[in-house]
C-alpha cells in the first residue's frame, strides 16, 4: 500500500492492517501528517498540529502492537475539537479569550483516548466557544468545506467534520449542543454522533450550555463512529451528570438486519419551510431504501417542533451567559492590559476577548434571565422543553427511530448567513430538539445535491438506545451503498 | 419585538460587557429579531407544566467527602495573567 493511500483508510480498516503488522502506526501517522501539510492551507481545519506528540504516541502504539497489549485505538490518528482540554497542549475554544490557555489536566475523554492507544494529531477549528453553525465565528480563521472550498463545513465542529472528510485524521472528537456534530457531519459527508446526554463525561469539556452539551465522535463510517463511542463513553465520578449505566460494545451491535424496525417520520419536519428540494429528494429516497431493507416507515407527530428553535435559543444562551461569567481575566485566559480598576478590567477583558456572536448570546441569555423577564422567557422555554420531551416519549411509543434530514439545506456559501443570526440559527432546526430532549442522534450520508454537495440523514433514538441507533444507521449505510465517496480531484469544485 | 439601545446597554452592564456606540443598533436589532421569534412560545399553554432544566432524570449525585486528586498550586497559577506569592493578582479594589 502506498503511503499516500494510508490516510484514506477507515479506522476498522487500519486496525486490521496494524494488528496484522502490515503497516506500522508510525507509517500511518506520517501519512496523516503529510496529508495535513498538503491540505491545511486550503481547508483550515486545524488550530494546532501536534506532530511531536503524534510521533511519540505512534511509537508507543507500535511497541504495544508488537507486544500484543494494544488498546482498541492503538495507532489510530485522531484529532480533537479545540474545546476539549488536552494537558500541556493549547486549548483555545477558537477564542481570543483562551488563545494561550494550556490546560493543566486532560479531559476524561482524552484520558480514555490516550489509554486506548490513539495518536493525537492536533486540535481542530470551531466556532468560538461552539457558538455557530458554520465555523465562521472562529477568532482565528474560517474552515472550508472539502467538497467545495467556497462553502462552509457547518459548525460548530466544522474543523472536525472537514478534517475527517479530507483524510486529515481517521476520526475526530466534536461536541454537540444543538447540532454541532451532526450538522457539520451532514455538510461534509461524514458520520457524526451526539450520544445521550450523560453518556460521555463532560469533565474537561469547556462548557457552553451545560444541560445540552455532549461530546461525540465524527468518522468516515458508522462502524468507525461505533468503535470511537465505545472508547469514550462511560460513567465518570468527576462529572456528576454522567450516566452510571453500563456501556455496550457498540461495534458488536452492528447488523444489517433491520427487519421489523419502525422509523417515524415527523410530519412537522417534512412540512418545514425552507427545505432544499435536493435534501427533500434524498430524504425520501432514504426512507424508500429503509422500507426496501425490511423496515417500516410511519408518519409521527412532534407537535412542539415550531417552538423548539425559540426554546433552544433562550435556554442555550441563558446557560452560556452564566457559564461564560468565569472569563474575568483573573485565573486564566486573556486579560486586558488597558484597565485601571477591577471592574474596568472585567469589562475590557470580556469586551476585547469575546467575538460578536459570543457577545450576542451572552446579551440574549442575560436578558432572558434578568429580573422581570425570567418567567416570560427562561421559565417558559423550560416548560416548552418538558413538552418537547413528552413529544419524543410519545413518538418512541410508535417507532424505534425518528427519521429526518439532518439539516434543511446543504452547505451554504461562506459569508451567506453570517450577518443574519436568525437565518444561521435555522440551520439547526432539525437537530436541536435532540439536545433539549437529551436523546441520542446520528447523521449518516444519504446522497448528494446536483452540485455534488453531501446530504445527511438524521436518526434519533430514545435515551441510552445508542445500540439501536448504530444498528439502524449501519443497516442504512449498507443498504444505501453510498459510503466511500470522497472529495477528490474528480470533483471540479472540491480539492 | 423592539429592543432599545438603552436596554442593550443595561443588559451589557449586567454581563460586564462594554458595547461600542456603533454596535448598539446592530445588537438591538439582532436581539429584537430573536426575541420576536420567541414570542411564539407565549401561544402555547403551559399551565401546570413543570419546567425542565435537565435533559435526563438524575437524582442528587453524592460522593464520599474524601480528599482526592487536586491541582498543585503551581499548576493552578500557571495560566494566571498575573500572580504573586502563590496567589492570583487583581487590580486594586479599594482606593
Amino acid at each position: 500500500m502506498k503511503q499516500s493511500d494510508l490516510c484514506g483508510l477507515s479506522i476498522h480498516g487500519a486496525q486490521n492492517l496494524l494488528c496484522g503488522r502490515e503497516i506500522s502506526a508510525a507509517e500511518l501517522t506520517e501519512a496523516v501528517l503529510e496529508q495535513i501539510r498538503a491540505k491545511e492551507d486550503d481547508i483550515g481545519a486545524f488550530i494546532t498540529v501536534t506532530e511531536e506528540i503524534a510521533r511519540r504516541q505512534a511509537q508507543q502504539a507500535d511497541e504495544a502492537l508488537k507486544s500484543g497489549k494494544a488498546g482498541p485505538l492503538a495507532g489510530i490518528p485522531i484529532a480533537v475539537k479545540d474545546l476539549i482540554c488536552t494537558k500541556g497542549v493549547t486549548t483555545t475554544c477558537a477564542s481570543r479569550m483562551l488563545a494561550d490557555f494550556v490546560p493543566p489536566y486532560d479531559a476524561t475523554v482524552m484520558e480514555k483516548l490516550n489509554s486506548s492507544g490513539a495518536v493525537m494529531v492536533g486540535k481542530l477549528n470551531m466556532d468560538e466557544f461552539a457558538m455557530g453553525s458554520s465555523t465562521e465565528n472562529s477568532a482565528f480563521k474560517p474552515t472550508r468545506n472539502p467538497w467545495d472550498i467556497s462553502r462552509i463545513p457547518g459548525g460548530s465542529s466544522g474543523g472536525s467534520a472537514a478534517a475527517v472528510a479530507a483524510d486529515m485524521c481517521l476520526g475526530a472528537l466534536g461536541s454537540d449542543t444543538g447540532g454541532s456534530i451532526r450538522q457539520p457531519a451532514s455538510h461534509c459527508g461524514v458520520v457524526g454522533v451526539k450520544p445521550t446526554y450523560g453518556r460521555v463525561s463532560r469533565f474537561g469539556l469547556v462548557a457552553f450550555a451545560s444541560s445540552l452539551d455532549q461530546i461525540g465522535p465524527l468518522a468516515g463510517d458508522v462502524e468507525d463512529a461505533a468503535i470511537m463511542l465505545s472508547v469514550i463513553a462511560g460513567h465518570d465520578p468527576r462529572d456528576s451528570t454522567s450516566a452510571d449505566r453500563p456501556v455496550q460494545d457498540y461495534h458488536s451491535c452492528l447488523s444489517d438486519d433491520i427487519t421489523g424496525m419502525t422509523f417515524g417520520i415527523p410530519a412537522e419536519y417534512i412540512g418545514a419551510e425552507g427545505m432544499d428540494p435536493g435534501v427533500r429528494g434524498a430524504f425520501e429516497r432514504a426512507a424508500e431504501t429503509l422500507t426496501a431493507a425490511g423496515a417500516k416507515c410511519v408518519e409521527i407527530s412532534l407537535p412542539h417542533t415550531d417552538q423548539a428553535l425559540a426554546a433552544y435559543y433562550l435556554i442555550a444562551p441563558a446557560e452560556a451567559s452564566s457559564n461564560l461569567a468565569r472569563y474575568d481575566g483573573v485565573k486564566y485566559g486573556f486579560r486586558s492590559r488597558e484597565a485601571g480598576g477591577l471592574k474596568e478590567m472585567y469589562n475590557r477583558t470580556r469586551s476585547e476577548g469575546f467575538g460578536p456572536e459570543v457577545k450576542r448570546r451572552i446579551l440574549l441569555g442575560t436578558y432572558a434571565l434578568s429580573a422581570g423577564y425570567y418567567d416570560a422567557y427562561y421559565k417558559k422555554a423550560s416548560q416548552i422543553r418538558t413538552l418537547i420531551q413528552r413529544d419524543f416519549a410519545a413518538a418512541f411509543e410508535k417507532c424505534d427511530i425518528v427519521l429526518s434530514p439532518t439539516a434543511p439545506t446543504p452547505a451554504f456559501e461562506i459569508g451567506e448567513k453570517i450577518d443574519d443570526p436568525m437565518q444561521m440559527y435555522l440551520s439547526d432546526i432539525f437537530t436541536l430538539s435532540a439536545n433539549l430532549a437529551g436523546i441520542p442522534g446520528i447523521s449518516v450520508p444519504c446522497g448528494f445535491t446536483q452540485n455534488n454537495l453531501p446530504i445527511g440523514l438524521q436518526m434519533m433514538a430514545s435515551h441510552y438506545a445508542e445500540d439501536t441507533l448504530f444498528k439502524a444507521a449501519y443497516a442504512y449505510e449498507q443498504a444505501a451503498g453510498i459510503k466511500g465517496r470522497k472529495p477528490g480531484p474528480g470533483n471540479s469544485q472540491g480539492l | 419585538m423592539k429592543i432599545s439601545r438603552e436596554q442593550v446597554q443595561h443588559v451589557a452592564e449586567l454581563a460586564r460587557l462594554d458595547i461600542r456606540e456603533t454596535d448598539l443598533d446592530r445588537f438591538a436589532r439582532d436581539l429584537g429579531d430573536i426575541l420576536e421569534h420567541a414570542e411564539s412560545l407565549g401561544r402555547v399553554d403551559t399551565t401546570d407544566v413543570f419546567p425542565t432544566s435537565h435533559a435526563v432524570e438524575i437524582c442528587n449525585a453524592f460522593r464520599e467527602d474524601a480528599v482526592a486528586g487536586h491541582l498543585e498550586r503551581k499548576d493552578a497559577l500557571e495560566n494566571a495573567p498575573e500572580s504573586e506569592q502563590g496567589s492570583f493578582t487583581v487590580p486594586r479594589v479599594i482606593e
